[in-house]
């Protein structure tokens, strides 16, 4: 085979070397019986055959080269500029292992330093570790950490939050003894849904909650006021965790501002193609109060033993090879490769450039509401958004996805999904490339449908 | 080496590397969109070029070794060559730019792959179940102690210990604490392998699992695994396997025929996909026939139209570890891997991948300690005990080897062996890169003998020296600020 | 282990602690044989004084750059003080164990039993013992 380098001539001055006759002889200690299975697989494909066969599957899709996509949910379909995946591809980074060899690893070391410092500065709190699977998981153990530091079992989760990610939390929690309670802060009204954050939310908090969990914007697409809420999670000694979507940090407030302790989120947008939800990457940021408690590996900058400038994981003694039993998290791989995508991408952008970025889906998100406005379609809550917001629709949502695709359009998330209540929401997503244009196609193609 | 500095430093006021398109004329004042208490102050993000971009990014690969840079013998880690039509199959477009909630009917290609990778793994593992949500290993034993901790439950207790061997890689004790439950350490036997006697006295109705790595962490193939698993089920409890080290089997046993009930596979090791740093990974799952009532949703299902959909909601799933289903990209590189092996190709993996351990073995074991000389698997455990009494430690020994081009293996670990040294060449390095290797090791042995201080102050050929993590830890510096 | 240093005045513990008693006071920390063992100590986490431990209790946490260790009561008592420099300088312990790299000072119970303790020649040859 291609990969595997050893010709028949090699294979047999090594068993010479062994003392051996057959490599068979090497695979002794497995029972007999189970021994050598007769797989039922096809011989190998020839590379050109291999890309085929993957490309004719490719083509049963509809992907999202041929689609218009409104669909966000905290996915959302960006131009990534070409550098980032060129750079992505140099090997020296790809096939790298773990940097626990700092001398010949500093690239990965000091990337992870300037992505930790770009999460950092996103939202405005003290430390971020090198990422997370995903922010499903990232929240699940920010949870955990909750949990941890407070000695309390009682999680107080808004409904608003991206139901994947609590669903995820939910799972984590379930064998440690952690009660989770969704607070149900949004109503459905005649123009669809309304929201009414802070005194349900309040009155779940109580001196038994180790956390409450909020999403800016939230998964509809709304700043919710959270002031009140935050207030009263610190009066009652509960850990503030905020999700948000990181080109969002681009013009609003950070998490760090409104109190957070802990922020977390996903990054996956900031690097390439959705790629049907993963490989994504988790962020994890909180305050220095918490530094010993973060899961997953850190980098720090340090000296060499000729005092130059270099990176090595730090504060090891977290992590689940060190800890073992005695750690909370038992996380070793992590999403390295995407989170250094996203630092090329963040430095890239910069201060300018991802505001910039974020009020390109934040003008096109509020062209189409203009555009919108008179036609049957409804918006509930006044509330401000940035980029996406739940739709009122006449029909059913899952009616509009599947006629719209006629048309090459993805007009966005079926709510009802999630909520039953919420079958005739569509929920609708801008970024940069859903332009005059493309918002006037949506339009039209959801006039049809009134 | 010249020190690169902080993407942070290279700043510049009003630079942007993107081009990105122009906002809307006449320009509104964001205060005109959103209330001005929700808009943001500073935004301290670095302000640099495009090619300061690109040249800080290169210059930092520049200083990583990697596997396209040579030989990266780390034990336990499968540093395989990563195929470059991977790479190629994992970006099409068709497959890449997928929106997790597109419907059913947009994605039959992506659902398509994902039911036959389950259909191959499972042919190739021997577990009728398959999940491919869980993103790393890790992932996977949670996911594979919650099901186990689903199913129990069900029968009336979770029950409240997994047994884990002293050998074990850590997440398996920090899963089982994820999980609720205490580890209780089996110590190894005279032979390297798992103590029968030991899991007799400690096996009561109370243990859930056995959590096992097969082969084990000194490279051992676990003889008496059956017997294990026997064990394990006459008192209700349930193997898990740490499919760590698959690549040893791949091809010659189904580790589902053993009687293991749980498993995991690294795909990022045995079937290829590149590490990238430190991730991402995908950890498949793959379960006998009573625990896939209790697998993560959604799981991929066909109709009998042919049409592949989501199965949302198990009647006893465990609930999501995923945000959606699983490292995709991943996926299709795994598939992509598999295709082009086939079935003698998988087979030949474990077969080079134990022949090349092997061949270390004996071929270093003059010069080294082997506390457990037998034929291993597809890696090997030196300890460097008599190298130790010259003055030259195995963190020496592993820093010297980056002097002569190599990474070093895996060492400390496991835990059983002082001064461990844990190779595992992997299949796809040549016998005479494998020659090179010994005869670096060798090398450092004499070295050792003669002057063990050339190996404490390695390495003198990397872009740095040894770095001072003490320091890195009493005083952490985790983020860039002006200074 | 001919290097280790070991004063005579204190008594040990077989998880390496020592302990000084003088009246009602005790004086704890980690020996010389333990800090060398863990390498360069970078983190110490102290209990808060006030707080009561029986014997043999974890009182707090000692970790190295790749060790966690757990710290144990040589002897029950209530903590009266904590060595703060350590926070800052945990250095201090590898530097200099049986001085200023103590840990906690405690108040002795009224009623204490050191049966279980070693002497500093006891102590020696446990040491010896694993390192032959």
């Amino acid at each position: 085979m291609t990969y595997i380098p050893n010709t028949d001539n090699d294979r047999r001055i090594m068993l010479e070397a062994i003392g051996i006759k057959s490599i068979d002889q090497l695979f002794s200690d497995i029972p007999e019986s189970h021994r050598d299975p007769d797989l039922k697989l096809q011989e190998a494909l020839s590379e050109m055959d291999v890309l085929a066969h993957l490309k004719a599957i490719a083509n049963e899709n509809e992907s999202l080269e041929q689609l218009l996509c409104f669909a966000g949910g905290g996915w959302y379909d960006h131009y990534v500029p070409a550098f980032v995946d060129q750079l992505m591809l140099r090997s020296e980074f790809y096939t790298s292992y773990t940097p626990y060899q700092p001398e010949i690893s500093q690239g990965t070391l000091q990337a992870i330093y300037e992505f930790q410092s770009m999460i950092c500065d996103l939202t405005q709190l003290d430390v971020a570790n090198a990422s997370m699977y995903d922010g499903g998981s990232a929240l699940a153990e920010a949870i955990t950490v909750a949990v941890n530091t407070t000695g309390r079992t009682r999680v107080v989760i808004a409904e608003t939050v991206d139901p994947a990610y609590a669903s995820v939390a939910r799972t984590y929690a379930s064998p440690l003894d952690i009660t989770i309670c969704s607070a149900k802060n949004f109503d459905v009204g005649e123009n669809g849904v309304m929201i009414e954050c802070q005194e349900r939310l309040r009155s779940e908090i109580n001196d038994e909650t180790a956390c409450v969990v909020l999403q800016r914007p939230n998964f509809f697409g709304w700043l919710e006021d959270y002031a009140t809420v935050i207030q009263c999670a610190k009066r009652c000694g509960a850990v503030v965790i905020v999700v948000g979507d990181p080109v969002s940090l681009g013009l609003i407030k950070p998490p760090g501002e409104l109190g957070a302790d802990i922020a977390v989120g996903e990054l996956r947008h900031l690097v390439g193609p959705p790629a049907f939800g993963g490989p994504g990457a988790g962020y994890f940021a909180t305050t220095s109060k918490f530094l010993r408690s973060v899961p997953g590996r850190i980098a720090g900058r340090t000296k060499d033993n000729a005092g130059r400038n270099g990176y090595v994981l730090t504060l090891r003694t977290r992590e689940q090879d060190i800890r073992r039993e005695r750690a909370s998290s038992n996380i070793c791989t992590n999403e390295a490769l995407v989170a250094l995508g996203a630092t090329m991408h963040m430095a890239a952008l910069g201060k300018t450039g991802l505001q910039h970025l974020a009020r390109l889906c934040l003008e096109n998100a509020h062209l189409a509401v203009d555009k919108l406005t008179g036609n049957s379609f409804r918006l509930g809550t006044n509330r401000p958004f940035v980029r996406e917001f739940p739709l009122k629709c006449p029909v059913p949502a899952h009616e509009i996805v599947d006629s719209l695709a006629s048309d090459g359009i993805l007009p966005g998330i079926d709510l009802g999904q999630f909520w039953p209540e919420l079958s005739h929401h569509l929920l609708v997503a801008f970024t940069e490339k859903t332009n005059d244009k493309a918002v006037d196609r949506l339009i039209n193609a959801l006039g049809a449908m009134e | 080496m010249k020190e690169e500095p902080v993407i942070y430093e290279l700043s510049s006021p009003g630079r942007v590397g993107v081009q990105l398109p122009p906002l809307r004329k006449p320009q509104k004042g964001i205060d005109e969109y959103l209330p001005t208490e929700e808009i943001r102050d500073e935004l301290p993000l670095p302000e640099v070029s495009q090619i300061d971009v690109v040249r800080h990014f290169v210059r930092l690969s520049q200083l990583n070794f990697s596997i396209d840079t040579d030989m990266y013998p780390l034990g336990s880690c499968t540093m395989k060559y990563n195929p470059k039509i991977n790479e190629v199959t994992g970006r099409l477009s068709g497959l890449s730019a997928i929106h997790p909630y597109q419907p059913d009917g947009q994605i039959q290609g992506v659902l398509k792959l994902l039911w036959n990778l389950q259909g191959l793994l499972s042919e190739i593992a021997g577990f009728p179940g398959v999940t491919l949500q869980p993103s790393a290993g890790a992932q996977g034993e949670f996911t594979g102690l919650m099901l186990i901790r689903a199913m129990l439950t069900e029968k009336g207790s979770p029950r409240s210990k997994v047994l884990i061997p002293d050998s074990a890689h850590g997440t398996n004790p920090a899963t089982a604490t994820m999980c609720g439950y205490k580890s209780i350490g089996i110590p190894s036997g005279p032979d390297g392998e798992i103590d029968i006697e030991a899991i007799e006295r400690l096996l009561d109705d109370d243990v859930a699992a056995i959590m096992m790595t097969v082969p084990n962490t000194l490279g051992v193939f676990e003889t008496r695994i059956e017997k294990v698993c026997d064990m394990a089920h006459t008192v209700g409890a349930q193997v898990y396997c740490d499919g760590a080290n698959m690549n040893a089997m791949v091809g010659r046993v189904r580790p589902g025929d053993l009687g293991i009930d749980v498993m995991h596979l690294n795909l990022h090791k045995t079937f290829s996909t590149p590490h990238g740093g430190g991730g991402p990974g995908a950890g498949a799952l793959c379960v006998k026939k009573h625990l896939i009532p209790y697998l993560p949703g959604p799981t991929v299902a066909i109709d009998k139209d042919d049409q592949y959909f989501r199965q949302h909601s198990l009647s006893k799933s465990i609930g999501k570890v995923h945000s959606n289903m699983g490292n995709f990209g991943n996926l299709i590189r795994a598939y992509t891997y598999i295709l082009s092996n086939g079935k003698s190709g998988l087979k030949s993996i474990a077969d080079n991948a134990v022949l090349n351990a092997n061949y270390v073995r004996v071929r270093l074991r003059d010069r080294y300690d082997l506390p457990f000389d037998r034929t291993c698997m597809h890696e090997v455990v030196f300890s460097g005990t008599r190298q130790k009494a010259l003055g030259a430690s195995t963190l020496d020994i592993a820093k010297r080897l980056i002097d002569y081009g190599f990474h070093p293996p895996t060492i400390y670990f496991p835990l059983i062996v002082p001064e461990a040294i844990m190779i595992e060449p992997t299949e796809t390095e040549s016998r005479e890169t494998i020659d090179r290797f010994i005869e670096a090791l060798v090398a450092i042995a004499d070295e050792a003998e003669f002057d063990s201080s050339i190996l404490r102050s390695a390495p003198v050929s990397a872009p740095l020296g040894r770095l001072d993590e003490a320091t890195a830890a009493r005083q952490p510096d985790l983020r860039y600020s002006p200074r | 282990m001919n290097d280790q240093i070991l004063p005579s005045d204190l008594k040990y513990t077989r998880e390496h602690e020592w302990i000084k008693i003088e009246g009602r006071e005790g004086l704890i920390g980690i020996t010389d044989y333990a800090q060398s063992q863990l390498g360069d100590v970078v983190y110490v986490e102290l209990p808060t004084p006030g707080t009561t431990f029986a014997q043999a209790d974890t009182f707090g946490v000692v970790e190295s750059v790749k060790a966690v260790s757990d710290l144990y009561m040589p002897i029950g008592g209530q903590v009266v003080a904590k060595n703060d420099t350590l926070l800052d300088n945990p250095e201090k312990i590898n530097e200099n164990p049986y001085g200023n790299g103590w840990i906690i000072k405690i108040e002795v119970d009224t009623e204490y039993n050191t049966d279980d303790l070693l002497d500093a020649e006891q102590y020696e040859k446990l040491v010896n013992d694993l390192h032959p």
